[in-house]
């Protein structure tokens, strides 16, 4: 069959390469000069095809000297196939950087040919060779494109925030800074959050109310983990299984009859409110992390301990608390976490901006009134703690699973 | 010697279980009171005929007046007292009023005066019963004395004071199944659960498959991939309003990036509202289909941001497979493929199962993420948007909590199946 030879993998790959990076680069090109480009897919397409097929003739008697030819000859072809004229750009303004950018491009496209087809022979491939080739080819495509789809609402997100409003009209697609702009032109959204709109208090009241889940949370389900892992107790496993099930409860459900409860008595409209409610649904959670990290602990110092003369509840603050140290961390980072991006119950329950969390202030920012760039610098602002975290809870998890109970 | 050890454990045992419930008795208790009480709450609401605005009790609202001049001695004149029941439905019972009058006054007349009495400058009216939307007069007739000379005191002065009885919607006894009526015959009803059956499940195969895709990549390993590892957790772990709203402004109809860059690649003519347009018409060789755009882009982001969950987890149990397995299949000349499907794959179907199981139901009861992007317009009515819409925006609560109850019902035989299946793989 004709796609086992070298010859079909190298056009294969030469045009995948050609068309996925063509595409690429007209949108880096759009988003960094801000002027409209064509995009032509079929152009590099072609080149890509040909360069495949060059390469893998050629790939033994290869040196640096034709790398550099092979790109340049690339560059070319782009200008050959739009009469001088590529990306039907008309003013002959810029041509400098839309050398670079063509440039780039063929280079880029080059590496990955060179990459996908290496050592790979232009007759009939073996099987192994063959899913090599593919998975090869896969495996780059795919790394690129995850990092890409991962990291382009984060990049709108900031660069949006950093923009004022004239420029964003005219303009949607110029994310070109002015760095030459001071501080307070560049964060001139930040600056605003924070002195007409509060945010100073939205991320006060976020940090206590999540600090106190923790607290609470950690306080009630380190005991009862504990207990899970550790004590006899009838109907345990009933128990066990219910807190995967609690777990499981989505707060939609329960939505209703808290604000209907919450209402009656009075207590809706305040932080109190979200402390009570919050540890509710971490605790199962808190509980069921805990539970697995105790019973990976060797029972043995326990019993040793309870030979010497210690309690269980001395055990538990004298052994399991210390052992676990990092579990412990991680997991109150992880309550942390959820407490921090909690959004339903605080858009339910308040309703006076002075005491609004950051999710309940940032929706208070979605209106026509508001321009898009303060939106943004919110939703930054509300990500950046989580993100601190996380780069912490990273850390911990590793060394939490490394951290063994008794060295043997 | 036997006997007595078996006694010693046995004591043992209790006071284990004693501490154990010493221990666990918080956790029970919170949980109880914030998650097992508003579901049975739930229940007792969804067969209530309650709206939002009942959860305000009724009120007796009373405005007073003062009618005529008082400037000298002896001058009369009228003070109205207008009271009014809040509510549209419920009445108040056993309603009393009370209000002091200034010493400067005498009164001269009181009506109604069947249903009011003075004692010592105190009025006292036994109102008894105010119908629902009902409102009512007490006129008194004052004159001012000697002693309203010195003191000028103004009869507004002091407020008046009521007490009485109404009926709690929430506690009563009163029942009806009007809510679940108005559920299930709804002509959207059958509209919300197809959109649930698609979001659920394209939602979690999307984000199991493109998971079990960035595990397989970030398997082999290469300069870089600790980094690119933490990079792929971006979107789980940010704040859903965060990413939600940076969607919306990425695919936004005016000024977004993206219809700016089709605009401008002249891939389309003119911009689409992809959070907004319930269905785009796309030719596939000459036959016309209309594509659901909204619910796909709503799908879409569920995959964006849960895939990393699926991918963490695969992958965790992908390192912990045993390289001597694939050195041995790589002996025996088995291609990568052949690896994957018979040696990875397999061992990873545990895994794959459970998530899916666990990420169906999360994805289920997904609220926050399809009412940031779209609110549930434009065909993403999922049944948890549902019970916003019926309990907050049309203010029934009554229904909202139907909705609910479906949603634990649903969820009820979810978890079942999760169950049976986790119990197999020792999750």
């Amino acid at each position: 069959m004709f796609w086992k030879y070298g010859l079909f993998c190298s056009i294969f790959a030469g045009s995948i390469w050609g068309a996925f990076w063509q595409i690429i680069f007209t949108m880096v090109g759009i988003l960094t000069f801000g002027i409209p480009l064509e995009l032509d897919v079929n152009q590099m397409l072609i080149i890509g095809l040909v360069s495949g097929i060059f390469y893998i003739n050629f790939q033994r008697i290869i040196s640096m000297k034709i790398h550099l030819t092979a790109i340049f000859t690339m560059t070319l072809l782009v200008y050959v196939f739009n009469f001088g004229k590529p990306y039907q750009i008309n003013e002959s303004l810029n041509n400098i950087n839309i050398f670079i950018l063509i440039f780039l491009t063929s280079a880029v496209t080059w590496i990955s040919i060179n990459f996908s087809l290496n050592k790979i022979s232009i007759g009939k491939l073996s099987r192994y060779d063959l899913e090599n080739f593919y998975i090869k080819l896969m495996w780059g495509l795919g790394l690129i494109i995850f990092i890409l789809i991962t990291l382009i609402p984060f990049y709108i997100m900031i660069m949006t925030s950093l923009k004022n409003q004239q420029s964003l009209i005219l303009n949607p697609l110029d994310f070109s800074l002015n760095i030459n702009s001071d501080f307070k032109t560049l964060f001139n959204s930040y600056i605003e959050l924070f002195t007409d709109f509060n945010f100073h208090l939205f991320l006060i009241n976020s940090f206590f109310v999540s600090c106190v889940t923790v607290f609470i949370t950690l306080f009630f389900s380190i005991p009862g983990a504990y207990a899970l892992a550790r004590l006899r107790f009838p109907s345990k496993k009933l128990f066990s299984s219910s807190v995967i099930l609690i777990y499981l409860i989505p707060s939609i459900v329960l939505v209703i009859p808290l604000y209907a409860i919450f209402s009656q008595i009075g207590l809706r409209n305040s932080l109190f409110a979200l402390i009570i409610v919050y540890p509710a649904t971490t605790i199962p959670v808190a509980l069921y992390m805990l539970r697995g990290y105790f019973s990976s602990l060797s029972s043995e110092i326990d019993e040793a301990a309870l030979m010497d003369g210690l309690s269980r509840v001395q055990i538990i603050f004298k052994i399991a608390i210390p052992l676990s140290k990092p579990a412990i961390v991680s997991v109150g980072l992880y309550v942390f976490m959820i407490a921090w991006n909690e959004f339903l119950i605080a858009f339910m329950f308040l309703d006076d901006p002075s005491i609004f969390t950051l999710s309940r202030g940032i929706i208070s920012l979605n209106s026509s009134e508001v321009p898009q760039q303060h939106l943004m610098a919110g939703a930054v602002i509300a990500t950046i703690p989580v993100m601190i975290i996380f780069l912490y809870l990273e850390k911990f998890l590793i060394s939490g699973l490394s951290t063994g109970g008794v060295k043997e | 010697m036997f006997n007595k050890s078996k006694k010693n454990e046995s004591k043992l045992h209790q006071k284990e279980r004693k501490l154990a419930f010493f221990l666990l008795f918080p956790t029970i208790f919170i949980v109880l009171s914030i998650v097992i009480f508003p579901l049975l709450a739930n229940f007792w609401i969804s067969f209530k005929p309650i709206s939002l605005g009942d959860l305000r009790p009724p009120e007796l609202i009373i405005k007073e007046n003062l009618r005529g001049k008082l400037i000298n001695k002896d001058e009369t004149a009228e003070i109205h007292y207008r009271y009014r029941n809040s509510s549209a439905k419920y009445d108040l019972n056993n309603v009393i009023f009370n209000d002091k009058l200034p010493k400067g006054f005498t009164i001269k007349k009181i009506e109604p005066n069947n249903t009011c009495e003075i004692k010592d400058k105190n009025l006292t009216c036994n109102l008894e019963k105010v119908p629902a939307k009902s409102s009512g007069k007490i006129i008194l007739e004052i004159a001012t004395n000697d002693y309203w000379q010195k003191s000028k005191d103004n009869p507004k002065n002091t407020r008046p004071t009521t007490s009485y009885q109404s009926k709690n919607i929430l506690t009563s006894f009163e029942f009806t199944f009007d809510n679940f009526k108005k559920v299930f015959s709804a002509t959207e009803f059958l509209q919300v659960l197809k959109v649930s059956i698609y979001y659920t499940i394209f939602g979690t195969a999307g984000a199991l498959l493109v998971g079990l895709f960035a595990a397989q990549t970030l398997q082999k390993s290469f300069k870089g991939r600790t980094f690119v590892r933490g990079l792929l957790l971006f979107p789980y772990i940010s704040p859903v309003i965060a990413v939600a709203f940076s969607w919306v402004i990425l695919f936004d109809p005016f000024s977004g990036v993206v219809n700016s860059m089709l605009l401008q690649m002249n891939v389309i003519d003119k911009p689409i509202n992809f959070f907004g347009q319930k269905y785009t018409d796309i030719s596939v060789f000459g036959y016309i289909f209309k594509f659901p755009l909204a619910l796909s882009m709503v799908i879409a982001f569920e995959i964006w941001r849960y895939f990393p969950l699926s991918f963490l987890f695969i992958l965790a149990r992908m390192q912990s497979l045993p390289e001597d397995v694939f050195d041995a299949a790589e002996i025996d000349g088995a291609s990568p493929f052949q690896q994957f499907y018979y040696i990875s794959l397999p061992f990873l179907i545990g895994i794959i199962s459970i998530l899916f199981l666990l990420r169906f139901i999360w994805t289920f009861n997904k609220f926050d993420d399809i009412f940031l992007l779209t609110g549930g317009n434009a065909g993403t009515r999922t049944f948890t948007v549902n019970v916003y819409e019926q309990a907050f925006a049309i203010s029934n609560l009554g229904a909202g909590a139907a909705v609910a109850v479906v949603i634990f019902t649903f969820l009820l035989v979810f978890s079942l199946v999760f169950i049976k299946y986790s119990k197999k793989e020792a999750f």
